[in-house]
């Protein structure tokens, strides 16, 4: 593999970990705060679908993005009906909303435009289109550094600058803030939080929200600057994928971006070569495909460091009267 | 919060579900500008107006009853089996690899032989989440999902790369041979005189399936596993009070339950397409939640929703096939049955048991 290769590679791998990423901090929201999320999936293909819609509709992106956001609030806030006002099994809830958001947004896709359960190919204002960084054309002659800045940094479009800069974010408000210090109580030991007198199902809803609010954006992502357009299941398992990140990131923000850019290496290797040659051993594609998987499942097994989740994950807090 | 009577706990509770998701339904479908009624009347004459209609259904019926039963098998011990899908992929693994590499004298050892390694493999699948779950704690919804798609993959790989016949651009197994081929519902009811569609793909599968059935009523209700089974489900700290292995039952149930995904295969591989392909689960380990949900992990129930499900599926085809409603509205009502008798179970459950319990004066606590 020589060096452009390499930028090519690369460059793919932070488009393509964007929405793993920014999936994988909206999990990291809910889990943090107690409530076990699996319908990250459904959240971002709603988005996808509802955003692509809506910038084909309108014609501005803008607007899609925010109706993107809205679809993935909407089912965020069923989630914590049923997992929160309603004590449901968050993980039962997760899957209903995933099979909903598969179902819905073919249904009406196929409503609006016809098009077999697509949305018309979009164009012009209707995508987020790639931003170039200041001097980057100027600076591409640099050798070895200048292609990085020009092709690896520069030339984005904005969410997957908005989704890097999620993470120290995130970061911040989970450590920084009063408001993250509640939240991760919250996730550890509801009652103590509860004796402080601080509502355990506010601080349980504003983090299921901000977790619809990220899926929202990475479904919207998906579908309006990675791809141009909404197509059938086109989240393709990335919110299990984001899933096994959060888990791989021991429920971490750094540790996420770290094991979200690795998930989306591995993506990237897999869409560009069909079998990778190591000195006689040849890898198939599926093996980069299943990678994500396997290496979560080993760091579930305690293999390489124990993934504790938050304590009172999944469980549903019952007030004590 | 009163009791309910167990009649209101096991029909009034899921029939209330049901008509929720089936009045959402309803209007989704009129909202795509159909008229819910004849929408109904269509899936009704399609899915159950002909033999065909019915071959088709007690197909479908078949997948959910082996997936169904997976899923309650496991909620009896309070694990989640979400892995359904990839047990049976695996299963379907088992199948082929039965059918195209032993040669059969007959169908219906075959049929011994297949169902076994189908199951075998099916539970060799749950084995590394379910020792995980009990001995490392790791969280057995995340690893059956992971373990999904690392079935998903293997099985890619091994269509395309290892077993796809030479010179075969499809990612299948060859076809069995004919001697692995299942009698259907038409060769098992011609010779008792009744007519029934040949072209159905609904086969002997559908008689495992019902024996399944009883097979977990025993397993569950009148055997020392079952007993532990259950009681390890109720309180786990109780259970191990009364010597009862965390680690024994957590693998048993799950093997138990990966067994039973992986024998939907002789339906699909062994009963109709007669060779593995690619995508031959399509969803029913995932519908096997709706429907362990909605039967209340009881196998008579499994059975009935199997059914109700059955029905929806060949009955959406038809939907599919002659409205302007896509067959994406059966993973809508899905979607809807979960929630209803999953995951909203209290907002159905709280009401009613307000309304049964006799209204008392309440006592104020000093």
């Amino acid at each position: 593999m020589d060096y452009a290769t390499l930028l090519q590679v690369l460059d793919s791998t932070v488009r393509l970990a964007t929405p793993l990423l920014l999936a994988c901090l909206a999990g990291l929201f809910s889990e943090r705060a107690g409530i076990f999320d699996i319908g990250l999936e459904g959240k971002m293909l709603m988005a996808a679908m509802l955003s692509a819609a809506v910038a084909y509709v309108s014609g501005s992106v803008w607007l899609g993005l925010l109706a993107g956001i809205g679809a993935s609030l909407l089912l965020a806030a069923l989630h914590g009906l049923a997992s929160i006002t309603f004590r449901g099994n968050q993980l039962i809830s997760g899957v209903a909303i995933n099979f909903l958001a598969a179902g819905l947004s073919v249904l009406i896709a196929q409503d609006w435009f016809s098009q077999g359960g697509r949305t018309p190919s979009l164009t012009g204002g209707a995508r987020f289109e790639p931003i170039t960084l200041p001097f980057a054309d100027a600076l591409a002659g640099v050798p070895v550094v200048g292609p990085i800045y020009q092709q690896l940094i520069s030339g984005h479009t904005l969410p997957v600058y908005l989704a890097f800069l999620c993470v120290p974010l995130t970061w911040w408000v989970l450590y920084r803030t009063r408001f993250g210090l509640r939240l991760r109580a919250v996730g550890e030991n509801p009652a103590a939080v509860d004796t402080a007198g601080i509502s355990v199902v506010g601080l349980r809803y504003a983090a299921v929200m901000i977790c619809g609010l990220l899926c929202g954006i990475a479904g919207a992502y998906l579908a309006t600057a990675l791809q141009a357009g909404f197509i059938k299941d086109m989240t393709a398992g990335r919110g299990y994928i984001a899933l096994a990140a959060l888990i791989f990131a021991k429920w971490r923000p750094w540790y996420a971006l770290g094991a979200c850019l690795l998930f989306g290496f591995l993506q990237a290797i897999a869409l560009r070569f069909q079998s990778i040659d190591l000195g006689g051993i040849t890898i198939p594609v599926q093996v980069m495909d299943a990678l994500p998987y396997i290496l979560t499942v080993v760091i579930l097994a305690g293999f390489v460091g124990r993934a504790i989740p938050p304590r009172a994950g999944g469980e549903p807090y019952v007030k004590e009267r | 919060m009163g009791k309910m009577p167990n009649w209101a706990d096991a029909v009034l509770v899921p029939v209330i579900s049901l008509l929720l998701a089936a009045i959402l339904s309803a209007l989704v479908i009129l909202a795509i500008g159909e008229d819910p009624l004849a929408a109904l009347q269509l899936m009704v004459k399609g899915a159950l107006g002909s033999s065909y209609g019915w071959g088709y259904t007690l197909y479908y019926t078949t997948n959910f009853i082996f997936t169904g039963l997976a899923v309650a098998v496991a909620f009896h011990a309070r694990l989640f089996n979400i892995g359904g899908e990839g047990q049976a992929m695996l299963g379907g693994l088992g199948v082929a690899l039965a059918c195209l590499y032993i040669p059969w004298p007959h169908w219906a050892l075959a049929l011994v032989g297949a169902t076994a390694t189908a199951a075998l493999l099916g539970a060799a699948w749950t084995l590394l989440p379910a020792y995980l779950q009990a001995r490392r704690g790791s969280h057995i919804v995340i690893t059956t999902i992971m373990f999904n798609f690392i079935a998903s993959a293997l099985l890619n790989y091994l269509l395309v790369n290892v077993m796809r016949p030479k010179g075969s651009m499809d990612p299948a197994t060859a076809k069995f041979a004919e001697a692995t081929h299942l009698p259907t519902l038409h060769d098992m009811l011609a010779p008792l005189g009744i007519a029934f569609s040949k072209s159905a793909p609904a086969n002997i599968s559908l008689v495992i399936a019902v024996l399944a059935c009883g097979a977990v009523w025993v397993l569950i209700w009148r055997t020392r596993l079952g007993y532990e089974i259950r009681a390890f489900g109720h309180s786990e700290p109780a259970a191990h009070y009364a010597g009862i292995n965390a680690t024994r039952i957590t693998v048993a149930t799950m093997l138990i339950s990966g067994g039973l995904a992986g024998m939907m295969a002789i339906n699909t591989t062994m009963g109709e397409a007669e060779r593995l392909v690619l995508n031959s689960v399509e969803g029913a380990g995932f519908i096997g939640i709706a429907v362990a949900l909605m039967g209340r992990s009881h196998p008579a129930g499994v059975l009935l929703a199997a059914l109700l499900f059955g029905f929806l599926y060949q009955g959406g085809a038809e939907l599919a096939l002659w409205t302007n409603i896509p067959r994406e509205l059966i993973v809508v009502i899905q979607a809807l049955v979960i929630l209803f008798t999953g995951a909203l179970d209290n907002m159905v459950r709280m009401p009613l048991e307000r309304l049964f319990t006799p209204r008392k004066p309440s006592i104020k606590k000093g």
